[in-house]
């Protein structure tokens, strides 16, 4: 079930582009990021965590990778760093997906 | 042959001042930031918001002077780059849109600036939880105002924060401050000197007249927040004052504790870092010119320590006149002299810093959690887990990362680093720097290998 979003609903007159999340059509207005978009649409999580757990953008920065979402077949991509474009396909994440290239271990 | 005289990382007011400040003195410079276009986090695409955003307040409004300098000036700007790498010989590795690029110059200047701190408390990792200033760049950006929020935690930007959304006619239902009296009563010392920066100190009265009279509720010396999710989404955030146990329900919980350094980039480059014990974080070591122990490379803005705009102009511009003098287009006498008017603005801006973190000092729940709040967000980690390990064995934070997975995730640490040295010295064990490798952003193995294939690829 979709919930309506956390945030007031916006004026129009601002350009919009056309999305799909999950298959389903998703407007959001240019300059938006992916993450912010998605915050507009609803209040659902935008990811569930390896344990099952319930997500969605945090930090809107770059800092927290709670905003990870699938963009046009590439997973992990960080959404409040990507700006919309138009016909853009989400997909939420739901559980691990490999990370490459992440060595902080040591 | 370098591509650039300089590169700057990061396009704050740190960044800004010192690439219009070099390109003007005849430097070639090129400007690097994550984002889309100038401005920092302060004045985050001020450049594009001419639609009367005017609930953000005139000093958002000032970044539009340094931003179109920038844009009349030589300095070449690429946006939307991540930088995932220095290399010592100052060779730096950028990313966008999948594809990394190398740039090289005879200095490197980090203005990368502050993250909020890590505020964990239970429920913190929720949907509907967000940074105060999270809440902020979706107003600066995308026009997204949070409705019926309730902000809670503590700091100058708190308070920024509620009285943009009041003044864009979303106010929040309440704000939880978790600063109490014996805060006020340890920053009072630090008032005599705050006095020298008593502009800024008059704009902080004048955002808590703006609350006051706009009948926002706030409640003072709050703790043990927690925010649970309810069946349709909302959140029940309960906090303890004084008196009693509070609820309240809201979509969005909008948490804050201060920002703190980012210095993934510095101490990737292995750069020396001390635990500054007011600020709660690690700061690297520079000199009054912002140059870290490779004379080629400084550090100005937050990234050094927090200091705000004003501070991060001025160590911007402070930074650059070394530069040029290590380009020998300055001589000594010409570099300390030029650098008077900024050293005084720094002093200035700087005066207020030990009375603002000794006010807004976070609470000990928040710096060293307890109990199932996680502390790992990535790896899901409660505090209660990393005690045990710290217990069981005695071991420091590598350790902790290697038995628990904490600070392997995607954010690399970023989120709880600071948490974990929190617990490590509630647990009265030193602090102990965490390395950082690269790259410092989690970059695919394809644009690794398609990076090697050009080594030497120009920007
Ligand atoms: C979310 C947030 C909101 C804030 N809002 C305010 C405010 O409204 N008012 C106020 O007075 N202070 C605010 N601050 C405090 C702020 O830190 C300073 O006032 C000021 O912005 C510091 O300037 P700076 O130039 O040092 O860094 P910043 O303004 O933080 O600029 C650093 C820049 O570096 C870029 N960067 C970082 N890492 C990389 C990388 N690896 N590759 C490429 N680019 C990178 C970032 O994208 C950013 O644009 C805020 C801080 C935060 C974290
Ligand atoms: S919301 Fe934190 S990294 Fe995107």
């Amino acid at each position: 079930m979709k919930r309506d979003s956390r945030f007031k609903e916006r004026q129009e007159g601002v350009e919009t582009v056309q999305m799909t999340l999950d298959g389903d059509i998703m407007t959001a207005q240019i300059g938006d990021s992916v993450a912010a978009a998605i915050l507009a649409y609803s209040a659902n999580p935008s990811r569930h965590t390896a344990m099952g757990s319930p997500r969605a953008a945090y930090c809107m920065m770059g800092v927290c990778f709670d905003c990870l979402v699938e963009v046009d077949g590439r997973p992990n991509v960080q959404g409040c760093m990507t700006l919309v474009r138009e016909g853009m396909v989400l997909r939420r994440q739901n559980g691990l997906r490999p990370i490459s290239g992440v060595q902080a271990d040591d | 042959m370098t591509d650039a005289d300089l590169i700057i990382i990061g396009a704050g007011p740190a960044g800004m001042a010192a690439a219009i400040s070099a390109s003007e003195a005849g430097a070639k410079v090129i400007l690097l930031d994550e984002q889309q276009s100038a401005g920092g986090q302060i004045y985050r695409n001020v450049g594009s918001n001419h639609d009367g955003r005017s609930f953000l307040g005139e000093e958002y409004f000032e970044g539009l002077k340094l931003v179109e300098a920038l844009s009349r000036s030589n300095v070449k700007c690429e946006f939307g780059t991540t930088v995932w790498r220095i290399e010592d010989d100052l060779r730096v590795v950028w990313s966008r849109d999948g594809v990394s690029n190398i740039s090289s110059a005879r200095h490197v200047l980090l203005a990368t600036g502050a993250q909020e701190r890590p505020a964990p408390f239970p429920g913190w990792e929720l949907p509907g939880v967000m940074t105060a200033g999270a809440a902020q760049i979706l107003m600066k950006s995308s026009r997204l105002l949070a409705k019926d929020a309730v902000l809670a935690g503590s700091g100058p930007l708190l308070y920024l924060v509620a009285v943009q959304l009041i003044k864009a006619g979303t106010p929040p239902i309440a704000i939880v401050e978790t600063q109490t009296m014996k805060n006020a009563f340890k920053a009072s010392r630090y008032l005599p000197r705050a006095m020298l920066a008593s502009k800024m100190l008059a704009k902080g009265m004048e955002l808590l007249r703006y609350i006051r009279k706009s009948g926002v509720s706030r409640y003072t010396s709050a703790k043990d927040f927690q925010a649970v999710q309810n069946d349709d989404g909302q959140l029940t955030f309960s906090f303890r004052t004084r008196k009693r146990v509070h609820q309240l329900v809201t979509p969005l919980v909008l948490s804050h504790q201060g920002v703190v350094s980012s210095t993934h980039i510095s101490r990737s480059l292995g750069l020396a870092h001390e635990w500054n014990l007011s600020q709660q974080a690690f700061l690297p070591i520079v000199d009054k010119w912002g140059r870290t122990k490779n004379s080629r490379i400084h550090i100005a803005g937050d990234g050094a320590g927090i200091g705000g705009a004003r501070a991060a102009i001025a160590s911007g511009r402070i930074a650059v006149l070394d530069m040029l003098f290590q380009l020998g287009k300055l001589s000594d006498d010409q570099r300390n002299q030029s650098s008077t008017a900024d050293r005084a603005l720094l002093r200035q801006s700087l005066a207020i810093r030990p009375f603002l973190d000794a006010l807004y000092y976070p609470p000990k729940e928040i710096l060293a959690p307890s109990g199932e709040t996680l502390v790992c967000r990535c790896e899901e980690i409660g505090a209660s887990t990393i005690r045990q390990t710290l217990n069981q064995s005695g071991l420091g934070p590598r350790q902790i990362k290697s038995s628990t997975r904490s600070g392997m995730g995607p954010c690399q640490g970023r989120m709880c680093e600071l948490p974990i040295q929190g617990i490590l010295s509630s647990c009265g064990k030193k602090h102990l720097l965490p390395k950082v490798r690269t790259p410092i952003k989690p970059i695919s193995l394809g644009e690794l290998a398609s990076l090697a294939e050009r080594p030497s690829t120009k920007s």
